[in-house]
């Protein structure tokens, strides 16, 4: 083995999810419109919620009980939005560029590529809601901070469920190619009616509520309802949501993992993004 | 042949209905310079993917310094190294950002010395800081040779090198190649249509045509057999199916 070469480390290398990490950062570095980006529809989203909370306060006796409930979920809402977005982008980025062949010459393993996607997506979600959530404190007053360590659960399960929902786009993308791009934007919001976001599941039909059950982010944006209408932190509900995303997000890597394997068998890491 | 870089036995990669490699076998010799030369859709692509590991043959075995590439070629990729035009780095990255990220990637040690050397090396220090996407087809091939050199390759697999080069780059690759082959011993491995390339560099010559290797032997070797004068004649003749009586012998035993 040469002067210049390190040893092969026997199950995965931190130095290689760094250097995915920083070939991302780079990306944004070089283009302030991609950061702005980042920002730009979780602030416009908290805006538009914030007014329709002035709004509805002077209106609506279950919003006057708690006037942050709008803001909190719309914010909550992106930290799983966004963090879908993330892995999937980071993704499409790697396929845009036809980097897929490149990358998997080197010593690089899946796994690790998995890691530096849901390190991006964590690092674009601080980003995009943090920043948004800034903006709401002078704008309307309100700081979704004030909900306190609760918030750490609530960010922590929606992000995760982003991930697993994200690994899972991210392993069709690469089954089926950039036509089936598209999932990255719409797939998630299929689940904005069933999770509760802007209103109890209670209202849902009972066999919605079945489904809403199975999702851990109706558990969480219950959960925050309980927190900002009744100053209760439920337990219960954390911990439903923390054994779905376990199961979620084993199946998203397995997912992932498994399209890897057969993109290995079809020759689609060197031609996939043509 | 005794313990060789590349040892190929019996791949055979099958895609739904096409058979793209059909029953290949070769070996590489630590330190020579090898060329998987054919048509296109012969295989070599195909081929090169299987022995990075980026496609999993259907069928076969490839062992690269004795390491099993298809179950264990995380610890043989460190040693190993990849060029083709075809295959892009990040476009929106610099070139010394695109090398950063690769040369970590590789584990390289002490990478800002080394990545001194490959930009002087390869003449690319003042592209350092623009942009891949913005740089030439001449200038691009570079860049990817020095990424392909960052990690001073045990094994180079090259597609193509020299495509869409003007004569004058393609032959400052071919004797930076050369170069860099000499000094190191590393042994390379290239798919090329050019073949005045392969007259000048290769030892030995591997011919495919429609997923198999149907000849073999050094380019002087293959002059004679074929009596032609040049490689690119050998070239059609394989490709028009005119082989030389011992390939057509050696085909006829296998089937």
């Amino acid at each position: 083995m040469k002067a210049v070469q390190a040893a092969a480390p026997r199950f995965g290398s931190l130095r290689r999810i760094g250097a995915l990490v920083l070939r991302h950062l780079y990306l944004l570095r070089g283009s302030w419109p991609r950061v702005l980006e980042l920002m730009y529809w979780p602030t416009v989203q908290m805006i538009l919620w914030g007014f329709i909370t002035i709004f509805l306060v002077g209106n609506s006796s279950w919003v006057a009980q708690a006037s942050g409930v709008l803001i909190s979920a719309v914010l909550l809402w992106d930290v799983l939005f966004r963090g879908q977005l993330g892995v999937s982008l980071v993704f499409l980025e790697e396929l845009w560029s036809r980097n897929l062949g490149q990358l998997f010459v080197s010593p690089l393993r899946p796994w690790e590529l998995v890691a530096a996607l849901v390190t991006m997506s964590l690092i674009r979600t601080l980003i995009g809601v943090g920043g948004a959530a800034l903006v709401a404190i002078p704008l309307f007053d309100y700081s979704v901070f004030d909900i306190g360590l609760p918030l750490i659960a609530f960010f922590v399960n929606l992000i995760v469920m982003g991930w697993s929902i994200g690994l899972l786009v991210s392993g069709l993308v690469l089954r089926h190619g950039l036509g089936a791009e598209g999932l990255a934007w719409f797939v998630v919001f299929a689940l904005q009616p069933v999770t509760g976001v802007y209103y109890p599941i209670d209202i849902l039909p009972e066999w919605l509520q079945s489904v809403a059950f199975f999702l851990p982010s109706s558990h969480v944006f219950t959960g925050m309802r309980a927190v900002l209408f009744e100053q209760v932190f439920r337990a219960d509900l954390l911990l439903n949501a923390v054994v779905l995303n376990v199961a979620y997000l084993a199946a998203g890597i397995a997912i992932f993992l498994y399209y890897f394997r057969v993109a290995r068998i079809r020759g689609q890491l060197l031609h996939v993004g043509e | 042949m005794s313990d060789p870089a590349v040892a190929v036995r019996h791949a055979t990669k099958r895609f739904d209905d096409v058979l793209a490699v059909d029953d290949v076998s070769f070996e590489v010799a630590h330190g020579s310079t090898v060329a998987l030369l054919g048509g296109n859709g012969a295989g070599k692509t195909t081929t090169i993917a299987m022995l990075l590991g980026l496609l999993l043959p259907t069928r076969g075995e490839i062992e690269i310094f004795g390491v099993d590439m298809i179950r264990e070629r995380y610890r043989v990729l460190p040693r190993m190294n990849f060029s083709s035009p075809y295959v892009d780095l990040p476009k929106r990255l610099t070139v010394a950002e695109n090398l950063r990220v690769y040369g970590q990637l590789y584990g390289v040690r002490r990478l800002g010395a080394r990545l001194r050397e490959v930009a002087e090396a390869l003449d690319i220090g003042a592209l350092l800081k623009r942009r891949y996407g913005e740089l030439s087809s001449g200038q691009k091939t570079r860049v990817t040779l020095a990424k392909a050199l960052l990690n001073e390759p045990e094994l180079l697999l090259l597609d193509e090198p020299t495509a869409s080069l003007d004569p004058d780059t393609a032959d400052w690759v071919r004797s930076y190649l050369e170069r860099y082959r000499d000094r190191s011993g590393a042994t390379l491995l290239l798919a090329s249509h050019n073949m005045t390339e392969v007259e000048r560099m290769c030892d030995q010559v591997l011919m495919m045509r429609a997923g198999r290797l149907v000849d073999r032997g050094t380019p002087q070797e293959l002059l004679e057999r074929y009596g032609r004068k040049n490689m690119e004649e050998v070239f059609i003749d394989i490709a028009r199916e005119r082989l030389a009586p011992a390939a057509r012998a050696a085909g006829r035993g296998r089937k």
